[in-house]
């Protein structure tokens, strides 16, 4: 089993100091950093997902594969930023005005890094205006949005609204889920995509960025 | 702790019980069976031989109450123990003997040998259903050998023990047979039991010829029991729960001093099939709550005799897979399970015992893993102190990479099948599976899984030669092809 194997195996066991100790000798037998973030750390990652989709293992499973990814990544980070090995992805997360729910947001913004991607979390209670101002300062292409209540979803339609409003919205697309939200209701409001859990967001976002 | 139902104080089934034994002692039982009358007269029963009717006495109850086993255990095709009856363990078989099948449209009709065989396989598959049952009768076959055929399908292609029965003596024996030709010996099956055999009284207090035939022969070969009285309130037994239960004690005392005086020490499960008489649609509801209270009570006199239970109930009404047979099925399994009912059978039977249906048996598998779970109660599991585990929520915001959780969640919680709608793909899809899709969906997946049981080629061959030569015995001299089970 060469290095990235084992790296791969780290991941998929959920053991964050064995991740962080194989990332490590990755990088001293001299490989790149993009062949270790891609061919270690996100293939482990992506068996995990796709175990989770299977039903083969539970969340607290994936949960500990993303917290192992984590750690590799603490160690491969300065490589990748010397080597201009750009993440996935930029994305601007947040829960809509009005609502304080996170803990769903929070599960999507943890696979999410697991699976690569650079998360700007805004938290919750958040305005229309502050996610499309993240998006923009941080030039992120996808906002995604989280609502636990039926009385917050027209916040997220106002977010769409507010994007086409600015001109941005062939640069910005936007991603919604949450209890309360369906395929359908994903587009009568216009948003882009829809995810109904966060293991089908961080697919969803992987064919967005396509 | 385990949770307990119980619907009787200790002094009332005490009080059901003496009602029982003054009856047995007063009005007794007829039984059809002259050399049992004999054995009876000697032991000092008064016999009358124009009525057949035979009044006990205490000393017959009370040694034969001795005599029984208090347990017994199971054992697989392989000699693998599968049931262990003590310790109010509960285990679930299906319901049996349906003249139907219900398919996955929702029709009835009769159900044949493919049938048959796919519902073993789907049974090897059943985590939750211990033991299989001679489920429902193939009607490809001639019906005077649908006993053994059943028996003869479940042993090829099964390997959990099976609850089954027939009325007939050589039925008996070509099933024995079979079964001696699994285990190599009749001290070996003795020893290993394969299966139970279900012998019914003739309510009220009658057991017929055909009926204590087989329980003789059961006994003589030390094959396990479940007597089953089969009261109907208000129709062949007192209206009221107490009264039913009364006539039921009686019938099932009746049986097992039968059983024990062919032969001491025959297994017995003290069973019951009590029901509600519906006096407005003129049916035996066994999804009623009163035949479900019936059979949790039943169960509490055995327990109180000191016996290994069983009872039909976690089983429905409905013509359909709906809403009613998901409500009655799971009901009964939770009571059946928290009254710690050894031996339940009901799972996959539906419409008043006359239909099976495989797409049923997917769910109730999943009913049965629900009251399993809940008779297992709840039970401390490092929750105390509590607060160090609050004060890592507090500071990480959730649990669900605690070590607490990780160490404990597969076996705290059970997880259902896909049968089970906990998903949000499945709801929030333009048109979502409906419960009949799931479950057969999962009838298809487990029979492309079954892998046959590795029983040994001249065994095989034995049982084939076995049940051509019954077969050929009732005039059918070829029997339906298994190659054309899927």
């Amino acid at each position: 089993m060469n290095i990235l194997q084992k790296l791969s195996e780290a991941i998929q066991q959920g053991d964050d100091r064995l991740a962080a100790s194989a990332t490590q000798k990755a990088i001293e037998q001299q490989l790149q950093a993009a062949e270790i973030l891609n061919n270690g750390l996100i293939a482990g990652m992506d068996i995990i997902g796709q175990r989770f989709r299977d039903m083969e293992i539970f969340l607290p499973d994936v949960l500990m594969a993303a917290r192992a990814m984590h750690a590799g990544m603490d160690v491969l980070k300065p490589l990748l930023l010397q080597a201009g090995v750009e993440s996935r992805g930029k994305i601007i997360l947040g829960t809509v005005k009005g609502d304080l729910h996170d803990i769903g947001k929070n599960l999507v913004a943890i696979m999410l890094k697991g699976a690569g991607f650079e998360i700007f979390d805004l938290g919750v209670d958040v305005e229309a205006g502050r996610f499309i101002d993240a998006a923009v300062k941080e030039k992120a292409s996808i906002i995604g949005l989280s609502a636990l209540l039926t009385t917050t979803m027209p916040a997220m339609k106002e977010i769409i609204d507010l994007l086409k409003e600015r001109g941005l919205s062939d640069q910005i697309k936007i991603i919604v889920g949450g209890a309360p939200l369906s395929q359908e209701s994903a587009n009568t409001m216009g948003a882009n995509s829809y995810a109904k859990d966060a293991a089908s967001a961080v697919e969803t976002i992987k064919a967005m960025m396509v | 702790m385990k949770p307990t139902l119980h619907f009787l104080s200790d002094s009332l089934a005490q009080q059901i019980i003496d009602e029982a034994f003054h009856t047995l002692c007063t009005l007794g039982i007829e039984i059809q069976d002259n050399t049992l009358l004999s054995l009876l007269a000697e032991r000092g029963a008064t016999v009358k031989k124009e009525s057949s009717r035979v009044i006990f006495t205490e000393d017959i109850i009370n040694n034969a109450l001795k005599d029984v086993p208090s347990t017994f255990c199971l054992y697989d095709i392989h000699g693998h123990q599968t049931h262990d009856f003590s310790h109010a363990n509960v285990h679930f078989t299906p319901g049996s003997s349906a003249l139907h099948i219900t398919d996955k449209e929702g029709i009835k009709r009769k159900p044949m040998t493919a049938d048959y065989i796919q519902y073993v396989k789907l049974m090897t598959r059943m985590d939750h259903i211990a033991s299989q049952s001679t489920a429902f009768v193939p009607d490809d076959v001639n019906e005077q050998i649908a006993d053994s055929y059943r028996l003869y399908l479940s042993l090829m292609f099964g390997s959990k023990p099976v609850v089954t029965g027939t009325f007939s003596e050589k039925s008996f024996d070509i099933m024995k047979s079979m079964q001696i030709v699994i285990r190599g010996s009749e001290v070996a099956l003795a020893e290993k039991p394969l299966t139970i055999f279900t012998c019914c009284p003739n309510t009220p207090f009658k057991w017929t010829d055909e009926t204590i035939t087989v329980l003789t022969a059961c006994a003589k070969a030390s094959i396990p029991i479940e007597l089953v009285s089969v009261p109907m309130t208000g129709f062949i037994s007192p209206v009221t729960l107490a009264g039913t239960l009364i006539l039921h004690t009686v019938e099932n005392l009746s049986g097992l001093i039968l059983s024990q005086i062919v032969n001491p020490g025959t297994p017995v499960l003290y069973g019951g099939c009590a029901s509600v008489y519906d006096m407005r649609h003129s049916t035996m509801s066994m999804g009623a709550v009163e035949s479900m209270m019936l059979a949790c009570g039943s169960a509490q006199i055995g327990q109180t005799l000191g016996l290994p239970t069983q009872a039909y109930i976690a089983l429905s009404d409905s013509a359909h897979l709906d809403a009613q047979a998901g409500m009655e099925t799971g009901m009964g399994a939770v009571m059946a399970a928290t009254a710690g009912i050894s031996n339940i059978s009901g799972p996959g039977i539906h419409d008043f015992l006359n239909s099976f249906s495989l797409e049923k048996l997917i769910l109730d598998n999943e009913s049965c893993a629900m009251a399993l779970r809940a008779a297992k109660g709840i039970e401390p599991k490092e929750d105390f102190p509590a607060i160090p585990l609050f004060e890592e929520l507090l500071k990480e915001t959730h649990l669900l990479i605690s070590d607490h959780t990780r160490r404990h969640f597969k076996k705290e919680i059970l997880f259902p099948g896909p049968v089970i709608d906990r998903s949000n793909s499945l709801t929030r899809t333009a048109s979502p599976p409906t419960l009949m899709e799931r479950a057969h969906s999962e009838v298809r997946r487990h029979l492309h899984a079954y892998e046959a049981p590795a029983l040994a080629e001249d065994k095989r061959q034995e049982l084939m030669r076995l049940m051509k030569a019954e077969a050929a015995r009732h005039g059918q001299e070829h029997l339906p092809n298994f190659s054309d089970t899927e």
